[in-house]
């Protein structure tokens, strides 16, 4: 059963409102902060999908992009707000969220030029250098704070919704249903096809007249858009921005450890295996520590990645034991994808 | 900037030495990635694993770090045929390596990683050893000993390691099973045996990376972390495969960071060696001397 | 083939290669390499392994680079384009050890040329059409039954019919069959041979690779001989077999 996508967005949008005004009920202002991180965790693993889950090209640099986005918003904040500010403006989150998405897709678009005539190997080996050397120039950039970091002063409150945090909920909310629907659209069209025969066999794609290097670049572009537009709020989630925390490898290894948890083939996955191992993340730094949260992480990975290789969605697939015929099936065009995406 | 005949003179001559220690560093992962195409991230986590055993060691029985780590490297050889051979059965045997095994690697990284944090804690360890402390003087050289002598064993290190690949029979068959599988079935000789010799003997020279390491710095567990690309880097550059070239390149990139942090500071240092790596793949991925 | 218009010599072949030279390292794979093809040919390429049979098909289609020499296909030259814009040209080829497209079902390999190749050309706009064509090939060899297996449930010759099939997707004026035939029955043999044939009265140029020597000097109206990297002979099948170099190739 293929739902058109309008319907599939009025279904989301009614989980969002259902989902914010729950949280709101159950009156503890941590749930938006928990909320929020998972949230997060479900664009970022839905960015990475797209390039790694479709198209077969591991991205170790997710910090990296993560962090163009919030460092975007901390220059800009820099130049509009506060007492030395060259051009004091009000900028709202949205429009920042715009700002990371174009930084962080135009660098994707770089990088993925510069590296995505290499073998796959050799093309996550340079994402993993690209995200260092980003963030070794972030450090020794005075403006915005370099290794001391930046403070970035929430507002307290936002009309009409209230508290801020939950404005930042909302809009990351919102951001993930975006995030998921670019997905979902880009598996049902000719460029989901697409993206499956590179992940499948780069060579005979170009055989068969498939511009690979094309549609690579379309991925790590939108891919490293997602990411930066969900960076880009953080500043204000956080409040303090630190290069170490921004850049910290645990979003690479988040970001790819929920999609191969949730599955890599289809837009589910990634946001069951966000929910998941974000709430289980949260859950443990709480009751436990921080540190064996992500040895949980390394450890579900390694586990998935050997007995389960298709991810919890492969896992429910096959349980429901559907015949090969009925399945494969299901991949087809949508008669409102649109039309000549190259 | 201030610069001073002295100051090059001593900055070049940390980089070779360093460059000497790197060099041992990555002939685990030239070997694994340069001869048999594993790409295994998770290596400077076991290097880091090297260094703590030889803490270890040292602070309850006081041997030197250098022996504990050669009397510890059946150990790390049998660590790494283990992996190879999950390795193996999960992604090489089904042909998933590019994602799956990348993702296996990058977890066992994080995992041991975290596994040291939760024991060890944050805290920079280090050892003791009589060449720590003192310091060579050739006029206006400085030598300290504490990079020389890794540098020396760095160096045995990748020598040893040259001429079984060139000279003994187990080394001709690892060559032999990067570039024919095939031929090596036909002379009964089982390639899978021979990978997982080939990667347990990569993971036993992260034994004497490790100690090294700790010797030329105190070491806490993500210290790992930027080696990663370092070791790529090298890798990348000095050709893969070729562990002369890996000497090379290891030599280079010691001295340009060597260099970077003297004159520039040392918080541009780790864009040097990952710059390096990004400039090699976009315009020579055959590397300097490639296979 | 060269037809003279108003003096000048024009030449018309679809495929024309010149002096085409490809090295790995020191080693010499192909070397001054020159061929014909007028459209509607069909032609038969063979010789002993490792004489650079699938090298010169990479060259032809852009997998590999040539360092020398000139490829033309329709006139123009191939210099510089990418794989996939050749196949948009109309070059299509199947490969010696079967490429499908393994997470996707069989008619979704066939759709992607369809989709990325022939909707390229404009030549047509509707999903409708396109999933004509695609049931249409898969009827044509034999496949329409596994339409929406993976390639993996897929025997032998299947699979080879499904790569041809893919090729035969593309639309293409010329098709390079790669060994579509090794390790196959008899009577599986004659189904790809008649498949090749079919398409060929259709006015596709075919070069068919192989080693089994029954298919192809019954197929072919014209042989190649490639040894070590070297042309040494180019006729009529008959004249070809009965050359002495060639004799001593196959079992000097």
């Amino acid at each position: 059963m293929t739902v058109r996508t309008p319907t599939f967005l009025l279904i989301c949008l009614i989980v969002v409102v259902a989902v914010f005004a729950a949280s709101v009920a159950i009156g503890n202002d941590y749930v938006f902060f928990a909320g929020y991180v998972i949230l997060q965790y479900v664009v970022l693993s839905t960015a990475w999908n797209i390039l790694g889950g479709y198209c077969g090209y591991v991205n170790f640099g997710t910090a990296g992009f993560f962090a163009l986005g919030a460092y975007s918003t901390v220059a800009i904040y820099k130049f509009t707000t506060g007492d030395d500010a060259s051009f004091p403006i009000s900028v709202s989150i949205p429009v920042l969220m715009l700002v990371g998405g174009v930084v962080s897709g135009v660098i994707g678009f770089g990088m993925g030029y510069l590296t995505l005539r290499l073998r796959g190997a050799f093309f996550s080996i340079a994402t993993l250098a690209l995200a260092v050397v980003l963030e070794t120039l972030v450090v020794n950039w005075d403006y915005v704070g370099g290794s001391r970091g930046a403070y970035i002063i929430r507002p307290e409150e936002i009309a009409p919704i209230g508290n801020y945090i939950r404005y930042l909920f909302l809009i990351m909310m919102l951001l993930a249903v975006a995030a998921i629907t670019v997905a979902r659209l880009i598996e049902h069209s000719r460029l989901g096809y697409g993206f499956a025969t590179i992940r499948d066999d780069e060579l005979a794609a170009e055989a068969s007249g498939v511009p690979t290097l094309r549609l690579k670049l379309i991925a790590t572009t939108i891919s490293g858009a997602l990411m930066g537009m969900a960076g880009a709020p953080f500043p204000y989630y956080i409040s303090y921005l630190q290069p170490d925390s921004t850049f910290a490898l645990d979003y690479a290894v988040n970001s790819i450890a929920m999609p191969l948890i949730g599955g890599t083939t289809t837009w589910a996955g990634p946001l069951i295996g966000a929910i998941l191992l974000g709430s289980l993340q949260q859950i443990a730094t709480v009751t436990i520590s921080s540190a064996v949260n992500l040895l949980l992480v390394g450890c579900l990975l390694v586990g998935f990645v050997i007995v389960a290789p298709n991810g919890i969605v492969g896992l429910v697939r096959s349980y429901w034991q559907r015949k090969p015929e009925e399945f494969v099936g299901r991949r087809r065009i949508d008669a409102d994808a649109p039309g000549s995406v190259p | 900037m201030i610069f001073s005949f002295d100051l090059l003179i001593n900055a070049l001559v940390s980089g070779i030495l360093i460059g000497g220690f790197y060099a041992a560093v990555t002939s685990g992962v030239s070997l694994a990635f340069g001869i048999l195409d594993i790409v295994n991230i998770a290596h400077p986590a076991f290097i880091i694993l090297g260094s703590y055993v030889a803490y270890i060691v040292n602070e309850t029985f006081g041997l030197d770090p250098i022996l504990t780590a050669i009397v510890v490297m059946p150990l790390f050889y049998l660590l790494g045929a283990g992996i190879y051979q999950v390795y193996y059965v999960s992604f090489e045997k089904r042909g998933q390596e590019s994602l799956r095994g990348l993702a296996f690697f990058f977890g066992l990284l994080f995992i041991t990683e975290v596994s040291l944090v939760l024991y060890f804690g944050v805290d920079y360890r280090y050892v003791n050893a009589a060449y720590i402390g003192p310091t060579w003087h050739l006029g206006v050289v400085e030598i300290p000993l504490r990079l020389l002598v890794p540098c020396v064993v760095g160096l045995l290190l990748i020598a040893a390691l040259q001429l079984t690949l060139t000279r003994s029979f187990i080394g001709r068959a690892i060559m032999a099973v990067a570039q024919d599988q095939l031929a090596l079935r036909l002379m009964a000789v089982d390639p899978i045996r021979i990978k997982r010799i080939a990667f347990g003997i990569s993971i036993a020279t992260a034994s004497l990376a490790g100690a090294c390491l700790i010797i030329i710095q105190p070491v806490e567990p993500s210290v790992g972390r930027e080696y990663i690309g370092r070791v790529f880097a090298i890798c990348v550059l000095g050709g893969l495969g070729s562990l002369p070239g890996a000497v090379l390149a290891a030599m280079l990139i010691g001295i340009v960071e060597s260099l970077t942090s003297t004159f520039y500071g040392p918080s541009w240092a780790p864009a040097v060696s990952f710059g390096f790596l990004l400039l090699t793949l976009a315009v020579r991925p055959a590397g300097l001397m490639g296979r | 083939m060269n037809s003279a218009t108003n003096g000048r010599t024009v030449n018309t072949d679809l495929l024309q290669v010149d002096d085409l030279g490809k090295r790995f390292g020191g080693f010499v794979a192909l070397e001054n390499i020159a061929l014909s093809v007028p459209a509607g040919e069909r032609l038969g390429l063979i010789g002993p392994n490792g004489s650079g049979k699938s090298t010169l098909v990479n060259c032809i289609c852009g997998t590999l680079r040539n360092e020398q020499g000139v490829v033309r296909f329709n006139g123009r030259q191939l210099d510089g384009l990418a794989a996939h814009q050749r196949t948009r040209l109309g070059l299509a080829r199947s490969f010696q050890l079967p490429r499908p497209f393994a997470s996707l079902s069989l008619a979704d390999n066939i759709r992607i040329p369809l989709l990325y190749t022939v909707a390229a050309r404009g030549t047509v706009k509707s999903v409708h059409e396109i999933e004509g064509r695609c049931a249409d090939l898969l009827h044509e060899v034999g496949l329409e039954e596994k339409s929406r297996r993976l390639p993996r449930d897929l025997t032998q010759v299947e699979m080879r019919k499904l790569e041809l099939a893919r090729a035969m997707a593309s639309e293409p004026k010329l098709l390079i069959a790669d060994e579509s035939m090794a390790g196959l029955t008899h009577s599986e043999i004659e189904e790809i041979l008649t498949l090749l044939v079919r398409l060929n009265e259709r006015g596709v140029t075919i070069i068919l690779i192989e080693h089994i020597m029954r298919a192809v000097m019954s197929f072919s109206r014209r042989l190649v001989v490639l040894v070590s990297g070297r042309k040494i002979a180019d006729g009529v099948p008959d004249d070809v077999m009965r050359n002495p170099e060639v004799e001593r190739a196959y079992l000097g």
